[in-house]
C-alpha cells in the first residue's frame, strides 16, 4: 500500500488501473476530464494494457460499453451531466441487458443555463435506470468505491451497472493523501470477470437484447429489480471482505456522531465535509446533532436509513437535486421510507448547492437553527 | 455449396419477416458469406423484430442488438473486446442496420467507427423509409416517393429531396473498402462481403433492399424490381476501393427507369414530367460514377 497525495479523479483513475478493464470507452466533458486523461496516460506509458475506445461522443461510449460487455469484457467509462443524459437510452439497455459496466460520474448541473459546476441532478435522473449508484465524499472512496462497484456490479447474482459519484470540482478536482492498494491485494478482492450470460461465442451463439412482447416484459424487469435487490446481500458481504483486506470500512451509510442524536442532517458526496464541520462546532456547544451520509443511494437502503432515524426528533435533508414541481429527490425518498416506520422523525428538506453554488457553514448552522425551532418552510432553498 | 455458397443457413426459416422482404434475403446472404464465426450487431428495425421475438431467435450465430442508432459504436466495443481477449483474428464482426439508422439517427456513431477504422463490416440493408414503424420518409427514401409522413396528395408528389449520397459519405472517411450491392445479384453481393470481411479495418456494404409492404409491390417480385433499379441505375453496383471506383455493370444502362417505377405503388402519383427529371437525375449520377471508374478514380 502506498499513501500519496492525488487528485480525487486520479484517485478513480488509480482504481481504474487496478482493476484492469479489457475496455474503456470515454468522451471528454468538464469536470471528468482528469479522470480519463490521466488513464490516457497510463494506456501511454503502458501502465495500463486496455482497449481504450476515444469515442465521438458519451452516447458513443456507453453503447461502445454495451457492446464490449455483451462480448464478455470488463469495461469502464466516466462522464458527467450532459454526457450522462446523452447517455441516458443506452443506460437502460446496458441495465436490461444485465450488464455490469462501471462509469465515475464527476456530478454537475444541467443546462439551461449551462452550467459546468456541481449539483446532484445528472446523476439523481439516473436513479431509476437500473444502476448501482454510489457517492463518493473522499478521494479515498473514489478509488475505494470505484473496486467496491465492480466487486458488486459483477457478482453473479447482481450483474447489473454502477455509478460510482463524485462531486465534480468540490472533489474531483481536489487533492487528499490516498491509500493506494496493492495490485495482489485488489486482484484478490476483484477476480477476472467471468460472464454468465453475456458474452460472443460461435460455438454457443447467444442472442442479446431480443424483442420482448407483453408475455415477457414483465417478467424480465422483475429479474432485473431482484437483482438489484440481492445487492443488499452482496454489498454487505462485499463491505465485510473490503474491511479485512484493505482496513477500511464501508457502509450503506456512514453515520457520524449519531449515537445520541437528537437532530441530523442527511447529506451525499462531498458536502457531508463541511456537515462534518458544523456537526463538530454545535457539538461543543453541546446540541446533539450527527449526519448520516449515505453512500449507497441505489439500492436505497431504507432498513439501514430507518435504523439510523428511529430516535431523532428532526432530521434536515439537503438535496442538490429538485424535481421541478415537487421538492428535493432525495427528500421524497427519505419521507417515502418513514411512511412504513412506527417513529416519524421531523423531516425538513433544504435545496443546496445547485449548479455549483457553495454550501457555507452558515447555510449549514441555519439548517439546523430552523430544524430544532421548528422555524421556516418544510422545503427551504439555501442561497 | 449451391451456386458457390454453402449451404448451412444462420438466418432460420421461421422468423416474421413479410413474405418477400428483400432485406430476410440480404439477411441469409450475408451470413451465408459470413460464416460461422461471425458475430452479428443490429440496430433496432424490422431485421431486428421479426427475428428475435423473445424466448425464441432465428438466429444461429451470436448476435447482439441494443439500439436503433447505435450498432457501430456498440461493433466498436465487440471489436476492442475480442481484441482484449485475443480473438478477433478468429471472428468476424458484422454490424447491420436499416437505412433509418444508417442515414439518419446512426449517422454520428457510425462517422466514428469509420474514423476510428474498427475491423468491423457495417452493412446498410436499404429499403428507402422507416418501414418497421410504417413507411415514414428517412434520408434514403427517393425523390418523388409517397409515403406516410410526405405522402403524394393534391399538392404533394412525394419527398421533394434527393436520395442522401451515404456510400461516398462513408468512402470519405478513408474506408479501405465500400461497395454497394443488391439481393437481386446475389453471387455479387456475396462476394462483396466476403471481400468487404477480408480487408482490415471498418468496410461497408449497402444493399438495396426492396419492401413489398412499403414500396406497395408484389411480394414475389422482389427481385425483378431490384434487379431493375441496377439495370435503370438507380441503384447501381460499384466498389469503391482504396478510394478507386470499379463499377459492375456495363457502362451504358440497360432497362428504362420507367420499367422500375411502374412496379410500385409509391410512385404511382408522378406523371410522365417527373419521371423524367428522376430520370435526368439518376442518368447523370450514373454517368459521373462511370467517368470515376475509367479515370481510375
Amino acid at each position: 500500500m502506498v499513501k500519496a497525495v492525488m487528485e480525487a479523479s486520479h484517485a478513480a483513475s488509480e482504481a481504474v488501473k487496478l482493476i484492469k478493464p479489457d475496455v474503456v470507452a470515454a468522451y471528454p466533458i468538464t469536470p471528468q476530464t482528469h479522470i480519463v486523461e490521466r488513464i490516457s496516460e497510463m494506456v501511454a506509458d503502458g501502465d495500463l494494457k486496455t482497449e481504450y475506445i476515444r469515442v465521438e461522443s458519451e452516447f458513443g461510449a456507453i453503447s461502445a460499453l454495451v457492446g464490449a460487455a455483451a462480448a464478455g469484457s470488463r469495461t469502464y467509462s466516466s462522464t458527467a451531466s450532459q454526457g450522462l443524459a446523452l447517455m441516458n437510452e443506452m443506460l437502460f439497455v446496458a441495465s436490461g441487458m444485465r450488464l455490469p459496466c462501471v462509469m465515475n460520474v464527476a456530478n454537475r448541473a444541467l443546462s439551461a443555463p449551462i452550467s459546468i459546476w456541481n449539483d446532484h441532478q445528472d446523476s439523481m435522473s439516473a436513479r431509476d435506470i437500473g444502476w448501482l449508484q454510489f457517492h463518493c465524499e473522499t478521494a479515498q472512496e473514489c478509488l475505494d468505491l470505484t473496486l467496491l462497484a465492480y466487486k458488486v456490479a459483477e457478482d453473479h447474482k447482481v450483474l447489473t451497472p454502477a455509478l460510482v459519484c463524485l462531486d465534480g470540482f468540490t472533489l474531483s478536482h481536489v487533492f487528499e493523501p490516498v491509500d493506494v492498494p496493492d495490485q495482489k491485494t485488489v486482484d484478490a478482492f476483484i477476480p477476472p470477470f467471468k460472464p454468465l450470460h453475456a458474452y460472443v461465442d460461435p460455438a454457443k451463439p447467444v442472442t442479446q437484447g431480443p424483442i420482448a412482447f407483453p408475455s415477457h416484459y414483465m417478467e424480465l424487469r422483475n429479474v432485473q429489480n431482484e437483482a438489484m435487490l440481492n445487492s443488499f446481500g452482496v454489498l454487505t458481504e462485499a463491505f465485510k471482505e473490503f474491511a479485512d483486506k484493505f482496513g477500511r470500512t464501508y457502509d450503506f451509510l456512514e453515520l457520524y456522531q449519531m449515537d445520541d442524536a437528537e437532530y441530523a442532517f442527511l447529506g451525499i458526496g462531498s458536502e457531508c465535509g463541511t456537515l462534518k464541520v458544523i456537526v463538530d462546532k454545535l457539538r461543543k456547544k453541546g446540541e446533539k446533532i450527527g449526519l448520516i451520509k449515505m453512500i449507497v443511494y441505489r439500492p436505497f437502503p431504507k432498513e439501514q436509513l430507518l435504523e439510523a432515524t428511529k430516535d431523532l426528533k428532526g432530521l434536515a435533508v439537503l438535496d442538490k437535486a429538485i424535481s421541478v414541481g415537487f421538492e428535493g429527490v432525495l427528500f421524497t425518498e427519505v419521507r417515502s421510507a418513514h411512511y412504513d416506520s412506527d417513529h416519524k422523525p421531523e423531516l425538513r428538506n433544504f435545496i443546496v448547492g445547485l449548479g455549483g453554488r457553495d454550501i457555507q457553514y452558515e447555510h449549514v448552522e441555519n439548517i439546523y437553527e430552523m430544524l430544532k425551532g421548528g422555524k421556516g418552510k418544510k422545503i427551504e432553498w439555501m442561497y | 455449396m449451391i451456386f458457390g455458397m454453402p449451404e448451412e443457413e444462420y438466418f432460420a426459416p421461421g422468423h416474421r419477416a413479410c413474405a418477400g422482404c428483400g432485406a430476410a434475403t440480404a439477411m441469409r446472404l450475408i451470413t451465408k458469406a459470413a460464416g460461422p464465426n461471425t458475430v452479428l450487431v443490429e440496430s433496432t428495425g424490422c431485421m431486428e423484430v421479426v427475428s428475435t421475438p423473445y424466448p425464441q431467435t432465428a438466429w444461429r450465430l451470436p448476435w447482439i442488438h441494443g439500439a436503433f442508432e447505435n450498432s457501430a459504436a456498440i461493433a466498436s466495443g465487440v471489436e476492442a473486446a475480442l481484441k482484449a481477449q485475443g480473438r478477433k483474428k478468429d471472428i468476424n464482426i458484422v454490424a447491420f442496420a436499416g437505412d433509418g439508422s444508417t442515414f439518419d439517427i446512426g449517422i454520428g456513431p457510425i462517422s466514428g467507427m469509420f474514423e476510428r477504422n474498427h475491423d468491423v463490416l457495417y452493412v446498410c440493408y436499404d429499403n428507402e423509409a422507416y418501414m418497421n414503424t410504417g413507411i415514414q420518409r428517412s434520408s434514403a427514401t427517393p425523390f418523388g416517393a409517397s409515403t406516410s409522413t410526405h405522402p403524394a396528395g393534391k399538392e404533394s408528389k412525394g419527398k421533394t429531396e434527393w436520395k442522401k449520397d451515404l456510400t461516398h459519405i462513408i468512402a470519405a472517411h478513408g474506408s479501405p473498402y465500400v461497395a454497394t450491392a443488391s439481393v437481386s445479384h446475389p453471387k455479387d453481393l456475396f462476394k462483396k462481403v466476403q471481400k468487404a470481411l477480408e480487408i482490415k479495418g471498418a468496410t461497408f456494404v449497402h444493399i438495396l433492399a426492396p419492401c413489398p409492404t412499403g414500396w406497395r409491390s408484389d411480394g414475389a417480385k422482389t427481385i425483378e424490381i431490384a434487379k431493375l433499379a441496377v439495370q435503370s441505375g438507380v441503384f447501381p453496383l460499384f466498389e469503391i476501393e482504396d478510394g478507386k471506383h470499379v463499377v459492375q455493370q456495363p457502362k451504358k444502362l440497360t432497362a428504362d427507369i420507367r420499367e422500375y417505377l411502374k412496379l410500385q405503388g409509391r410512385f404511382k402519383h408522378l406523371d410522365e414530367k417527373d419521371i423524367a427529371f428522376i430520370d435526368k437525375n439518376v442518368k447523370n449520377k450514373y454517368d459521373r460514377l462511370v467517368k470515376l471508374a475509367e479515370a481510375g478514380l
